[in-house]
Formats: structure tokens, sequence, C-alpha cells
């Protein structure tokens, strides 16, 4: 790793002054994905400017119809929190099976929007509920978060300082892990809203997406067999040594089917 | 360079640090706590968790920095001088290791597993929950067994 300043702010305005104007300046927030990033040597910044010690970035609460995440909430303390089992238990269990118990304990719902892996599992959360992206200077739609791989709609200095997430009738995510990783070869996140039924699908291409194929079908009926003949284009996908983009496609149907069967059962409960 | 100050098992320590310093590096090249290991140095193999501020972590990947007014604890203050800790008590018992180098990231992940899952733990929820500590010597069968037990034992302490 290459040296470089590092800073603790105790405020937002504080961190926000700091990387202001500054390509060389870097936030940091649970470590996991930077950290390692870092110790390759794939990036080097002059100064990190931690998060950590900003009160205002934790915590989970429930404001009506929409539960809020604070940016720097750790995947365990979502997975454990009651607030979620009883707003969105599907986000609960998406948080619960994030890499292992170690990283839980460190990384945050704000590193790993803000990160966009391809393969990561919030981004399927965020896009399928149709989630609001609070930053320290606007709001931002997850239809127009997440731009392509490792590619996001923050502009230089933009801080997410929490997540909204409006509360579903019924929703579940269901992953196919990359069993050395748990990194999702593919993972699908059904989500049944007020307004219609929304899959997001993540770990197949270059960044998270919508299968609206899907969408349409199960708006109509949402049950698996509506899955039935609904087929993903394997032409945009992943090929890698871990899967082909057909295998992708492949897994995607099913872990949507799979999603739907959950959050039917999750219902009826 | 930096100055950190922190609690490591008990003891205020303070240390010059860089930016990039690791809080593992912290522990074993600044405080000469050689028990937390360096296995795969990529924040997969656990080899070197710690608790910080009582959960556990991947120390190999948190700044030395970060930990600021923390509290840490490492395989080496577990237990009083003397004495071992009721899931040390169960490793060795069960014989739960092999060459041994893994060995204080498992004990240290499972103290902290009871901390979030209880003290009754089955067979399936250990293995699920060791997923991010690696050992390439036992295929984790005495481990699984230690763990279990010595979840039940620290039950019977407190
Ligand atoms: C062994 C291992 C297994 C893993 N398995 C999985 C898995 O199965 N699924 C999964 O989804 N992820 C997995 N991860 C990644 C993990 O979830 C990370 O915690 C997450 O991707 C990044 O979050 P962080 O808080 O650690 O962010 P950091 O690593 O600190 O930061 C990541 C990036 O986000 C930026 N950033 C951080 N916070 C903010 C903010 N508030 N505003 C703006 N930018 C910000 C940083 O500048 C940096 O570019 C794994 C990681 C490891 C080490």
């Amino acid at each position: 790793m290459y040296d470089f300043d590092y800073h603790r702010p105790g405020s937002l305005d504080e961190a926000a002054a700091m990387i202001a104007g500054k390509d060389d300046v870097k936030l940091l927030a649970g470590g996991m994905s930077l950290i390692p990033a870092l110790k390759l040597r794939l990036a080097r910044y002059s100064d990190l400017v931690d998060l950590g010690a900003i009160d205002a970035l934790k915590g989970i609460r429930r404001e009506g119809n929409t539960l809020v995440i604070g940016a720097m909430t750790p995947h365990a303390e979502v997975a454990a929190s009651a607030e979620v089992a009883r707003a969105i238990p599907a986000l609960a269990a998406l948080a619960g099976g994030i890499g292992d118990p170690l990283v839980r304990n460190r990384g945050t719902i704000g590193g790993s929007i803000a990160n966009a892996d391809p393969a990561a599992d919030y981004p399927a959360g965020v896009l399928g509920l149709g989630a609001t992206i609070v930053t320290s200077r606007r709001e931002i739609a997850a239809d127009d978060f997440f731009l392509g791989l490792f590619e996001t709609a923050l502009k230089p200095g933009e801080i997410i300082t929490a997540v909204r997430f409006p509360v579903p009738q019924a929703a579940a995510y269901c992953k196919h892990p990359q069993p050395a990783s748990r990194f999702a070869l593919a993972g699908v996140f059904v989500a049944k809203m007020a307004g219609g039924v929304r899959v997001a699908v993540t770990g197949a291409g270059p960044s998270v997406l919508r299968f609206e194929q899907a969408e349409a079908a199960l708006a109509k009926k949402f049950d698996p067999s509506a899955l039935e003949g609904i087929t993903l284009a394997p032409d945009d996908l992943n090929s890698d040594i871990h899967a082909s983009a057909e295998y992708r496609a492949s897994c995607v149907v099913v872990m949507a089917r799979r999603a739907v069967q959950r959050a039917s059962e999750a219902r009826a409960r | 360079m930096a100055t950190v100050s922190l609690t490591v098992n008990g003891q205020r320590v303070s240390a010059e640090v860089e930016g990039r310093t690791l809080l593992v590096q912290l522990l074993r090249e600044h405080l000469r706590l050689t028990g937390t290991h360096v296995g795969c140095d990529t924040s997969q193999c656990g080899c070197c968790t710690v608790h910080l501020d009582g959960k556990g972590v991947k120390s190999c990947t948190v700044l030395a920095a970060s930990c600021e007014g923390a509290t840490v604890t490492t395989i080496e203050g577990l237990a009083p001088e003397g004495k071992l800790h009721p899931m040390q008590e169960a490793f060795r018992e069960h014989h739960a290791l092999q060459c041994g180098f893994c060995t204080p990231g498992m004990i240290m992940s499972a103290v902290d597993m009871v901390r979030r899952k209880g003290n009754d733990l089955d067979e399936h929820t250990v293995r699920e929950q060791l997923e991010g500590n690696l050992c390439r010597c036992t295929g984790y069968h005495n481990i699984v067994k230690a763990i279990q037990a010595g979840a039940a034992a620290m039950k019977r302490k407190a």
C-alpha cells in the first residue's frame, strides 16, 4: 500500500470540506473493498478521510412507510435489526448473506453502493426496492444511480448519507453465490410494491440491472409460474472463469423464480 | 506519522503509525503481540481476527489510525494470565487444530459467534458462521465440535 495522510472528521461538514475539489482524496467507510484495493496498489491517494467517527451517518429508523438506513451502518447491524426484520425482512436476509460475519461487522451500506461492484448484493436491494440515495447534496433515485461497472451518479466530493427504502408488500432476494467469495454469480431481488413489481439483477451484467420482462409478467400474476418461458438474453452479460454468460442468464431466471416463491411464502405468513 | 492511542487487552497504549499502518501491524510489530497471525493478507482467511470494540474484525483490513480511542482484544488478552478461556480449553480438549496457524483467529471468531448467536449452537450454524475463517489442515470437523462445546462452556462460566 502506498502511504497517505489519514483524517478522521467528527462531522459531515468537516468531511465534505476535506474532500471538496480534490481528486486525490478518498473517503473510507468499512474499508472492506478500499483497503484490499490499496494493498494491491490498484489505486493511490494522497489522503483518506475516514467517515467512522461521524455518528449522524449511522443507524436505522422507520419513518412512516419508509425505512432509512444511515450510510455508515454495517451489514451485521442491518442483518440483526428488529426494525429491518419488521419492515423489509428480505433486506435483513440480503445483508446477512454478504461475505462472512467479520466482513459484515465492518462493511457498510454506503460503501457497498458507492463501490458498485457488479457482483455486490446491496445494489440489487436498492434497485429492486426503488430506494432513494440521500447524499450531502441531493437525493438520487436508484434508477438513476448505478451507471455501469464500478460507476455511479455520485459526483466528486459527494458523500452518501443514507438510503431510504420504501416498504414493499412483499420482497425476497435469492443469490447463487460464488462459493469462495460469496459475491453473487447471479442474484435477484424481487419486490411487490403498491405501484407494481420490480426485479433487479446483480452479478450477471456489468452493473445491477432491471429484468423488465419478468417485471411485466409478475405484475399480471405474482407467482413463480408467471416466469415460465421467460428468458434473459445473454448478449450483454458477463463471462469469466466462474461462469459463462449463458449460465448466468439461466441462473438469473432460476433465482427470480425462487425469489418470487420466497416472497409469496413470506407474505402468506 | 501520527499518534494513535487505544486500549489493547486492558492496557492503554500509544504508538506512532503511518496512515497506511494496519491494525495487525500495530499489534504484531509495535506491540509485539504475535499471537494474531497474518495468513492471506487479503481479507479472506481470518487468521488475523481480533475484537475491535467487542466485535470480530479482520485486523489486516483495518487501519491502525481508525482505532483511535478503541478497545482491542487479541488472543493474548482473552483469558487472565495463566488460565485458558473456555473456548481455548475446548479447542485443546477436542484437538481442533493441526498446524495451529489459524487457531488464534478461529478462537477469536468463535467467541464473536457466541456474542452474535448465543451459547446453544448447532453444527449447521457453526459451519455457516465460520465462513470467514479458513483452515487448510483439519477439514473443520473438530473445530466445529470445539466451538459447540466452548460455547456451552462459556454459558456455564458466565
Ligand atoms: C472477503 C470479502 C467478501 C465479501 N463478500 C461480499 C459479498 O458476498 N457481497 C457483497 O456485496 N460484498 C462483499 N464484500 C464487499 C463488502 O460488502 C464491502 O463492505 C463493501 O463493498 C464496501 O463497503 P465498505 O464500507 O467496506 O466501503 P470501503 O471499502 O471503505 O469503500 C468502498 C468505496 O466506497 C466509497 N465510499 C464509502 N462510503 C461512502 C459514502 N458514504 N459516500 C460516498 N462514497 C463512499 C469509498 O471511497 C470507496 O471508493 C466482501 C468483502 C470481502 C473483504
